[in-house]
């Protein structure tokens, strides 16, 4: 009996909690809650709407350090700690001021002059100034820099391989000087591995400076607790109006599900990555609003064509001593043009963007975003014809068809969100022409390596875009220099020495009108030869709660939160 | 029995070394980059090899295996390649928060499970017992991400009861001193952080501990039902003592060794990670954290977290050996 009473009791109390918290959950917008450090909380300069946002995002970030990372979560955080020279205009590509102020070019386009803007302050109270500028940047490409050795500095090799060196010309004006003229440079220069981190910052924690950020940015960084949340707060020393918002903070909810449901109690007031199967129940809720756009990116299915080369001087160029050679998955029906096109003509990418993208994204013609500069809109897509995709297999001397292996990615990426529907879709338009396809399956390190080591037949990939310039498009996948074999980026090894010329010619100029002549050809030869099946363009989407104002989606998929208010 | 503790500590040693050999070979084995997944699609090849250089990626592979032991020796389990923290300092900030649900996860299980098999057992062949190990079924059988989700709507949409995922309400001032929320929360006299712990830790623990709870449902009932059949019960009835105290003090101590091995086996595998739960109630807890890792093929964290669970998994099995002695008298250990 005594038993029974002592579980009752205990049963009747943990219940009580259930009842206890009440609707405590959703943080009151007007209240300020005091930080983790118990400071009195500060009154902001002017009358800000204030409030906490709170956003679900799919992971936790990696670190901290806006140069060292490559993942879309770390860069999130980072985005509103940390700012570069230039910046994007709210919503789209364009380049414009920030912590320089103006800048030129020298005559012969490889030298940049920056003046920087005076009295901004870093989060931790020290100046900014161009000592900061060249340190941001030495540490990256001098592997005799002093902090060189903390990070990986990823896109460094990748992007700005042109930059040859920063130099301070005085507290408040530097120089960038290029080895080669780099059309899509200032696109580059407002990427996050450009933002300016304070010195003084890197040398007080050394090698723990990934774990404390410090910027100029609209928000300060607070605290970090590993997996669960990432909280930031106005920077009330802002060289703009500071921001209206209080706080910020990054939830980490890996499940999508589970972080719709966050949303709709209101425990989180904005959230990515929603489930496109949610879509229909997130428009009926009249307390969120869904956010889509076209975002920076391609999802295709690239064809071996056959041929690579070895870049035995590792220099990222196809040199003309370095001979062709078969790339491992080489397969003879695919060097064909006329196959190639038939595979074309046989897949249905309106079905498969209606049926398996669930409206995510629009079908794609070219291999590049529609509102990019230099697409070609003249061109015709191939279309569903698989009446037509047979007459050229016959024509190309495969009346049966014959049987292919094609690679499907293991995982979901941002250009397609179901890789093995889409194999299977592509299976069975392929299956109806008379080509069989295998699929191939592997873990997703193991899959680039073998792509780019140009193992595969047939493979499923994409690309979100850097910096908004078209050849970070064209030139890296589809120039005949990004076929190296063990190190591709051009899946289809599409060689033609013509096409990049047209890319390289494009890179090299900085007038606007040539550069799109050079764009619009490439893409004609590209779509003629037919290397690769341009899927789709996947859209990005947000969701947030209605009382949330002045988000502006980025086609980049960068996240910026200091417009917003909290209503 | 002083003896008898270090003799199994010092097995610890073998145990540890086998799991640390077996998680190096096989994380090694398997295919995949560690530099490619953390350099991302778009680094260039000399980043790769710099980066290969850096975590000493391109040494052979017992020599790697050597550098790694003797940091470990001198207590340094290295750095993630990922995220360039201490290993040590990853598994610390995760492990308390897997403990913390784990336990809470045991509670329930173990209340729950053993009443339901002690049920079960006393009244054999009933609706009762039926009913309650076809539940039993049915929360062993139950996807456990689908469960969770499930509870999240019930109780956390549907009611607005409880919360919907994560250790405690962001809006609450919270210092983490150990870990532990709850206990965190005790020290620092923080009410509103202490209730909101724990209704965080609601559905979790009822999502995680259905399935533990199966098991033990029916061990306690075949462990049970064995001791009923035992001579001396038929005695104690004889004596005219109440069924229920035959049942409570006579029969349940007498059938909870196998009932103890259980539990502590599974508390074990809860430690080492309960990745669906923590996944859908986004708990930042160390099961994640070690398949994330698994899949960016960041060694020294997959190599270091193996033989953290291996030790945890040694040392809670070692405790359960000594409560054994307490539950029955009979047993000794030299």
């Amino acid at each position: 009996m005594k038993k029974a009473l002592i579980l009752i009791l205990l049963s009747l109390v943990v219940l009580s909690f259930s009842f206890a918290g009440g609707k405590q959950e959703a943080p009151k917008e007007q209240e300020k809650a005091p930080v983790k450090e118990e400071k009195p909380a500060e009154e902001p300069k002017k009358a800000a709407a204030g409030g906490t946002l709170v956003f679900g995002s799919s992971g936790d970030a990696v670190r901290l350090d806006p140069a060292d990372v490559t993942d879309g979560e770390s860069i999130q955080r980072m985005d509103n700690i940390f700012e570069g020279l230039v910046e994007y205009e709210p919503g789209s590509t364009e380049v414009k001021p920030a912590l320089a102020t103006s800048w030129e070019f020298s005559d012969d386009g490889k030298e940049i002059t920056f003046n920087l803007r005076k009295g901004v302050k870093f989060h931790d109270g020290t100046d900014f100034n161009a000592d900061a500028v060249v340190f941001s940047f030495a540490r990256q490409y001098d592997t005799n820099h002093p902090y060189h050795g903390y990070g990986e500095w990823a896109y460094w090799g990748y992007m700005f391989s042109d930059i040859k060196e920063v130099v301070k010309i005085d507290d408040y004006k530097v120089k960038i000087i290029l080895s080669n003229v780099n059309a899509s440079i200032m696109t580059s220069l407002a990427m996050f591995t450009c933002n300016i981190v304070s010195p003084a910052n890197a040398e007080k924690y050394g090698e723990d400076a990934f774990k404390n950020p410090s910027g100029t940015g609209p928000f300060k960084f607070v605290e970090w607790v590993k997996d669960d949340h990432i909280t930031l707060e106005r920077n009330e020393n802002y060289w703009r109006a500071p921001a209206k918002l209080d706080r910020v903070i990054f939830k980490v909810i890996p499940d999508a599900s589970a972080r719709l449901l966050s949303l709709e109690v209101g425990e989180v007031q904005g959230i990515e990555y929603p489930n496109p199967a949610d879509f229909d129940r997130i428009r009926k809720n009249k307390d969120l609003v869904l956010m889509s756009e076209p975002g920076m990116n391609i999802g295709y299915m690239a064809m071996n064509t056959g041929y690579g080369y070895v870049d035995a001087n590792k220099n990222g160029i196809w040199d003309p001593e370095e001979k062709l050679e078969k790339t491992p998955g080489y397969f003879e029906p695919l060097t064909k043009k006329k196959v190639r096109q038939a595979i074309n003509y046989a897949i249905d990418k309106a079905s498969i963007t209606k049926n398996i993208y669930l409206e995510t994204a629009s079908p794609a013609v070219n291999g590049m975003p529609p509102f990019m500069l230099g697409y070609n809109d003249q061109i015709k897509d191939y279309g569903y014809n698989p009446e037509k995709a047979k007459q050229l297999l016959a024509e190309a001397g495969y009346p049966n068809g014959f049987e292919v292996t094609l690679h499907v990615m293991p995982v979901s990426r941002p250009y397609m969100f179901d890789p093995p529907k889409i194999g299977e879709a592509i299976q069975s338009y392929l299956a109806a022409v008379g080509i069989k396809v295998n699929f191939y399956q592997i873990d997703w390190g193991t899959y680039l390596q073998e792509t780019e080591a140009g193992k595969h037949q047939m493979c499923l990939l994409g690309w979100t875009g850097d910096n908004g310039d078209p050849d970070n498009f064209l030139n890296v996948l589809y120039g005949a220099n990004a076929g190296n074999i063990g190190a591709a980026g051009n899946y289809a090894f599409y060689m033609d020495k013509r096409n990049q010329e047209l890319l390289s010619m494009a890179l090299q100029t900085y007038d606007v009108d040539d550069r799109a002549k050079y764009y619009k050809e490439a893409q004609e030869r590209i779509h003629e030869d037919a290397g690769w099946v341009y899927l789709a363009h996947a859209r990005q989407s947000l969701v947030f709660r209605n009382n949330v104002k002045g988000y502006i989606l980025h086609p980049t998929s960068r996240k910026f939160f200091y417009p917003v208010t909290l209503e | 029995m002083k003896w008898y503790i270090i003799k199994r500590l010092l097995q610890l040693i073998p145990v540890l070394l086998g799991a640390s050999i077996l998680a190096f070979s096989l994380i090694h084995l398997a295919p995949g980059d560690p530099a490619r997944t953390m350099a991302g699609e778009h680094a260039s090849v000399q980043t790769l090899e710099k980066i290969r250089e850096k975590y000493g990626l391109d040494k052979p592979l017992p020599v790697q295996y050597g550098i790694w032991l003797g940091g470990v020796l001198k207590g340094d389990m290295g750095k993630s390649i990922v995220s360039n923290e201490s290993v040590t300092r990853e598994i610390m900030d995760r492990f308390p928060n897997t403990v913390e649900l784990a336990f809470c996860a045991m509670i329930i299980a173990v209340a729950v499970g053993i009443i339901a098999g002690i049920i079960s057992a006393s009244k054999q062949y009933s609706p009762l017992d039926y009913t309650t190990m076809g539940v039993a079924l049915f929360g062993v059988s139950m996807p456990v991400f689908w469960l969770g989700i499930m509870l999240l709507m019930i109780f956390g949409v549907i009611l607005r009861w409880l919360p919907i995922g994560g250790r405690m309400s962001i809006s609450i001032p919270f210092e983490r001193v150990t870990g532990f929320y709850i206990f965190d929360s005790i020290i620092k006299l923080n009410g509103k952080a202490l209730v909101s712990s724990i209704r965080h830790l609601i559905l979790p623990s009822i999502a995680l501990g259905t399935i533990p709870m199966a098991t033990i449902a029916r061990v306690t009932r075949s462990s049970m039902l064995e001791v009923l059949r035992q001579d001396f019960i038929r005695t104690e009835r004889a004596k005219g003592l109440s069924e229920r105290l035959v049942i409570y003090r006579h029969a349940v101590r007498n059938s909870m060794i196998p009932v103890v091995t259980v539990i502590g086996l599974n508390f074990g595998l809860l430690l080492a990670g309960a990745l669906l739960t923590e996944t859908v109630f986004s708990w930042p807890g160390i099961g994640r954290y070690v398949i994330n890792a698994v899949g960016m093929r960041d060694y020294p964290v997959v190599q270091g977290c193996v033989m953290f669970f291996a030790f945890i998994f040694v040392l809670v099995n070692l405790i359960a050996d000594i409560l054994y002695i307490y539950i029955d008298p009979r047993i000794k250990y030299d």
